[in-house]
């Protein structure tokens, strides 16, 4: 790759270095002819505003959340699993505590940073496994079809059949997973919808003229599925994922909530807001607090997912 | 058409086999077994358990077990809940109105108020009121529905009585205390089920909108405004019957959503339903009795998504299943 910033930029200095402004110019002009798919894409979707604060606040909420350890060093002071007996359901801003104490007299914000952590890399995990679950298991299918696409459909289908909060319910409740089992847990419900998009994509693309190209070219099966099929299939699964991750937030905060998902002490959004529940009458903030991160993330995840969709998607771009 | 419905019945059958072998599997396959709480007990002998799981068929390997579910379950007996010795569809069956009555009403609202907004949205395009819609409908549509329970609960219940009005009941489905009339049973309905419904609202009012907007452009409205029909005819009757046509399929989707979702509402506002059963179930290792829950959630959804492509078949014409 040629850094072409530096290159425009150059021409502005000395007389010799003329020449070279001028390649550089020509190096623009033949570019910028015709941009690469994810360069395009990158345009469409700077464009978007709302996407553009969007993406800017889920960056946020991931500095914030990784850097937990900094923000219970640096800005509250406080561990986020001690708590000091005496001083429960602190409101915001009383005694150092920015967003006041919970039950249990541990600081709100520092337990949420360490929350969003458990959270998003539970959503984090789940969605790539669903990714290479998924999009395997569709690739294979629509790729061979014949048997195995029939198996794998009907299992689909069988899955897709049985509404997924509780079947959810019952692997939690049976298993009692940690994080990273929950994750597993999320995706193994969860993959069948990225299955049967990639799979709806592989059968359309393997007809195309390109795979008759390469198979001429004595190109093996799996060859073709990870050279030639699956860079085509990767924008649609992008943004499926985009729009699954914020799936995934919701379902694990809902288990936690239910005193299925991440278990005390370790915390996360869905197990705060359990923990707040019994006490609303105390303090609403506890209530009110993990919960607005639970929606303000998923939001913005959200609407990062359908900026995404307007710039990858090529049928929305013609 | 009714051989449309026949195959589609079929297909369910192997799909029906392929859900209960799977719970069957995952129920069995995990550590930890109904009679695991019996020995807490330290006075509890080893060869009482050993009875008790004769008793139960437990001691047999699990394929087996679920044969004997199976063909126990094809003739209507789903078998006894082991938590308190009743037969599982006599559980269910009494759970199941209550769920019903909380989604059914859920649905209801929730169209009654999407459709209204979405047409309305799509009519006023690019008007200060559908950017407001539009906005709205985003804004709503990310909200967890347990979180909005408890806002509700916090605003309705709390606060409300704190500044003198009226609050509203958040727990169970009727006052045990006094006579529990018609009015007492929709008090206590009106939290959980606007709960249940906001979210729906939000994302069913975007899909009228943006469906309304693609029908208005179409050749049969300019023909109904060519021959000189008035603009509110055109758009309320002939554009407005047809927007309406997806929204059979996307309200069959909508079932197993909205059965999701009463498991969450009805545990924090402890109705009485489906979702809350099964999840005790869940909670107690009551085999029968999440296989039976498992397999009636199934089939509410299959058929509600039947029922749904049906209902599309006989409203558009142009629509011919063969």
């Amino acid at each position: 790759m040629i850094d072409r910033s530096e290159l425009v930029s150059s021409e502005s200095s000395a007389a010799p270095r003329a020449r070279a402004g001028q390649a550089a110019l020509e190096l623009e002009r033949v570019s910028r002819r015709s941009p690469g798919f994810y360069q395009r894409a990158w345009r469409i979707f700077r464009r978007n505003r709302v996407s553009m604060v969007a993406l800017g606040v889920v960056i946020l909420i991931i500095a914030f959340v990784l850097g937990a350890d900094l923000v219970s060093e640096y800005i509250t002071g406080y561990d986020y699993r001690r708590g000091e007996l005496g001083e429960q359901f602190k409101p915001p801003f009383t005694d150092g505590h920015i967003l006041g104490t919970d039950a249990n007299g541990r600081d709100v914000l520092t337990r949420l940073a360490y929350g969003g952590r458990v959270s998003l890399l539970i959503a984090g995990l789940a969605s790539l496994t669903i990714v290479v679950v998924g999009g395997g298991v569709g690739a294979v299918a629509g790729f061979f079809g014949g048997p195995v696409d029939a198996v794998a459909m009907r299992l689909v289908d069988v899955l897709l059949s049985i509404p997924s909060l509780p079947l959810l319910i019952l692997f939690a409740s049976l298993y009692r997973p940690g994080p990273v089992g929950l994750a597993f847990i999320l995706a193994a419900v969860g993959w069948t919808g990225v299955a049967r998009l990639v799979r709806g994509e592989v059968l359309s693309l393997r007809e195309r003229d390109f795979v008759d190209a390469a198979r001429v070219l004595g190109a093996s099966n799996a060859r073709i599925i990870t050279r030639h099929i699956f860079p085509n299939v990767i924008p649609i699964i992008v943004v499926w994922v985009s729009l699954a991750i914020p799936g995934f937030i919701l379902t694990e905060a809902a288990l936690s909530f239910l005193g299925l998902g991440v278990k005390v002490p370790t915390p996360s959004w869905g197990n705060m807001l359990q923990g707040a529940r019994d006490y609303y009458t105390r303090s609403w903030t506890n209530v009110f607090i993990p919960g607005f991160m639970i929606y303000i993330t998923v939001l913005a995840i959200s609407l990062v997912g359908k900026g995404l969709r307007d710039a990858l998607d090529p049928r929305l771009n013609e | 058409m009714i051989a449309f419905i026949i195959r589609r019945v079929l297909v369910m059958v192997p799909i029906l086999f392929g859900i209960t072998f799977l719970t069957f599997a995952i129920v069995n396959l995990v550590p930890g077994s109904p009679v695991d709480s019996l020995k807490l007990n330290p006075r509890t002998r080893p060869e009482d358990i050993e009875r008790i799981k004769r008793n139960l068929g437990l001691d047999r390997p699990w394929h087996e077990r679920y044969f004997v579910w199976l063909s126990g379950a094809v003739r209507g007996d789903f078998g006894i809940s082991l938590s308190n010795n009743t037969p599982v569809l006599d559980r269910l069956l009494g759970v199941l109105p209550n769920t019903l009555l909380l989604t059914g009403a859920a649905l209801v609202t929730a169209l009654l108020i999407s459709v209204p907004l979405g047409v309305l949205s799509a009519v006023k395009h690019n008007t200060a009121f559908d950017h407001a819609v539009t906005v709205l409908a985003t804004a709503i549509a990310s909200i967890p529905s347990f979180w909005l329970a408890l806002l509700l609960i916090l605003l309705f219940a709390t606060q409300f009585p704190a500044w003198g009005l009226p609050g509203l009941p958040v727990n169970g489905m009727r006052d045990l205390r006094g006579d529990s009339g018609l009015f007492d049973r929709l008090e206590h309905m009106v939290l959980p089920v606007a709960s249940l419904a906001l979210v729906q609202i939000a994302g069913w009012t975007r899909f009228i909108r943006s469906s309304m907007l693609e029908t208005i452009r179409q050749d049969f409205v300019r023909t109904a405004y060519a021959k000189g029909l008035p603009r509110r005819i055109v758009l309320y009757v002939h554009a407005f019957r047809n927007a309406l046509l997806p929204l059979v399929t996307l309200v069959g989707l909508a079932i197993p959503e909205l059965f999701g979702g009463a498991y969450l509402i009805e545990q924090i506002f402890a109705w009485n339903g489906a979702g809350r059963l099964t999840f005790q179930a869940a909670q107690s290792n009551d085999y029968p009795l999440i296989m039976g829950a498992t397999l009636m959630f199934a089939v509410l959804t299959m058929v509600g998504n039947l029922l749904a492509d049906i209902l599309y078949a006989v409203l558009d014409p142009r629509i011919r299943y063969d």
